[in-house]
């Protein structure tokens, strides 16, 4: 029996993440130090963590209810009511998920039928298009332009759309190039959508970390809320990665779909993480604050340094990277991280691990120690010295 | 502008004025100047290294926290008292408590017995004081904020989406 053929064609065409092919060629190295990862350097805060422990000692150590504690989805309405002045239903229009993650495979699987297109704006998080491909949809990528501060520009979107168009990935704050739409931009895209049927999921889980501008989730803005599925977590905003937790927020059709979808695929989401999410939504505001802080001076520094050594670096507003341009050292992306690596043993990962309209470009987090920081950008401009 | 340079410089004395200029977003004449400036206030009173001597050669610093219950003087309160106790070189640190005594005298010796001559025969004596209590510190885990011995190693994949 070939076991080969008997896996599905669709998922086999998807090519593997240019993440993880570079994952390979670092891990290679061994002591390599590293700009490449995708999540925060701090600890969840203790408290956090001790309500979790809490959890176990008290024995909850059982199924919650599919959709999620209801206490935690309460909490979670709280926080978009005071942080964005949005409302949403505890009982009918919130879904906690595991993660992020299935948020996005869920809310396309629940909308695409075969044939359904589906916008993203590129570069982007890897998940969007592949996630697409495995429901049955079309990815069809919109470019966004470092001259256009990476943003979603209207008449692009505009460009993109056609009759099968069903769905927009509104990915703001933006994973890799830091970009933010503020409301005016929203705005201009919600004039484009307003009287077409179109889904947007906007993938908020970078909400709380923007710098000097609060996010605004395009669901503010007139019109969009009926027709926008909010996704965001606890990830990034409380440094709990590992804890795999996130929500989606939508209207009522939509959230108790995905909801059936997430009964019979995940059941819940894990209830120790559900009671430590619980104290990061009640207590949690004050470490939000120190590790904004914290990320702020270190983008900071990453676009100074990587200006004065001559690069066009487009300054992030949201998010923990800078997506600066290496395109003056004649490098592509792939062959600067390459080179970067073997020459200096740093490890930044490629524009174009976050699709084609990614060349030219590189990633770095800022998510490390000022310190760490300091040294791998000394060892980068040694490396750019060389180039340019 | 001073609280963010000072909440810097207290992370790490170690940030340059220019450092501390590009992450704040500031003139790095502007970042110096207050610098020199809060220098001379004394609102930075100095910049010192958190050391674990524990892990040195120089191990035999023993660490005492004294109780004292005193008199305050008339007309003085307790600061004519404080400044006797901390002009010796000795005490480290010394606060003005609430609740069942009055000083918290830290003493660092090099070993017991010259802490406890210091309190028998420097400390105890002094007229104002009525009676102390000594307790030495076994083990230091933690101090100004840094943990120590801490083994952080990160544990993250090095690349990640």
């Amino acid at each position: 029996m070939n076991i080969d053929k008997l896996i599905s064609q669709r998922v086999k065409d998807v090519p593997p993440s240019g993440i993880r092919k570079f994952f390979d060629i670092v891990n290679e190295m061994g002591d390599a130090i590293s700009l490449g990862v995708g999540e925060p350097d701090f600890d969840t805060p203790w408290h956090i963590r001790e309500e979790g422990i809490y959890s176990l000692e008290k024995g909850r150590t059982v199924y919650s209810a599919n959709a999620g504690l209801l206490e935690l989805r309460q909490e979670i309405c709280k926080y978009m009511k005071r942080r964005f002045n949005l409302d949403y239903s505890p009982t009918k229009q919130t879904l906690v998920t595991v993660g992020g993650s299935e948020g996005i495979d869920i809310a396309l699987r629940i909308l695409i039928e075969p044939g359904d297109e589906v916008l993203i704006p590129e570069p982007c998080f890897v998940s969007y298009k592949p996630c697409t491909i495995f429901a049955g949809g079309t990815p069809v990528v919109i470019p966004t332009k470092e001259e256009n501060n990476f943003k979603l520009m209207p008449e692009e979107l505009e460009r993109y759309i056609t009759p099968k168009t069903k769905i927009l990935i509104l990915p703001y704050p933006n994973n890799p190039t830091g970009a933010i739409m503020e409301k005016e931009d929203l705005e201009k895209i919600a004039d484009v959508l307003r009287d077409r049927d179109i889904v947007v999921i906007s993938d908020e889980i970078y909400a709380e970390l923007t710098y000097g501008k609060k996010h605004v989730s395009i669901a503010e803005i007139d019109g969009m809320y009926e027709r926008t599925i909010i996704l965001s977590g606890f990830s990034k905003a409380y440094a709990m990665t590992g804890w795999r937790l996130g929500y989606a927020l939508g209207p009522e059709a939509i959230i108790s779909t995905m909801t059936k979808m997430h009964q019979f695929a995940i059941m819940c989401a894990p209830t120790t993480s559900q009671y430590a999410a619980i104290e990061a939504m009640k207590n949690g505001d004050e470490d939000v604050v120190m590790m904004r802080s914290a990320y702020d001076k270190r983008r900071r520094l990453m676009v100074d340094r990587f200006r004065a050594m001559g690069l066009s670096c487009f300054e992030p507003e949201g998010a923990f990277y800078v997506f600066p341009s290496i395109q003056k050292t004649g490098l592509s992306s792939e062959a600067f991280c390459e080179e970067l690596l073997k020459d200096q043993k740093v490890a930044v990962v490629p524009g174009t691990a976050f699709g084609d309209y990614g060349e030219g470009f590189i990633r770095c987090s800022y998510a490390y120690s000022v310190d760490e920081l300091k040294e791998a950008l000394s060892r980068i401009e040694k490396f750019i010295n060389k180039r340019i | 502008m001073k609280n963010e340079i000072l909440e810097l410089l207290q992370e790490n004395s170690k940030y340059t004025a220019s450092d501390i200029a590009t992450m704040l977003g500031l003139d790095i004449e502007a970042v110096q100047n207050n610098i020199e400036q809060m220098e001379k206030e004394q609102i930075i009173c100095g910049y010192s290294a958190l050391i674990n001597w524990d892990k040195t050669d120089k191990k035999d610093i023993v660490t005492a926290l004294i109780e004292v219950k005193v008199t305050p003087q008339r007309g003085e309160g307790f600061d004519r008292v404080a400044e006797r106790i901390y002009k010796f070189k000795e005490v480290k640190a010394l606060y003005l408590m609430s609740g069942g005594f009055d000083f918290t005298v830290i003493i660092e010796g090099r070993t017991m017995k010259e802490v406890a001559l210091f309190v028998g025969q420097k400390l105890a004596p002094l007229e104002s004081v009525l009676s102390t209590g000594t307790h030495f510190v076994l083990k230091k885990y933690k101090d100004y904020g840094v943990i120590f011995e801490e083994n952080k190693k990160d544990e993250r994949m090095i690349i990640s989406p």
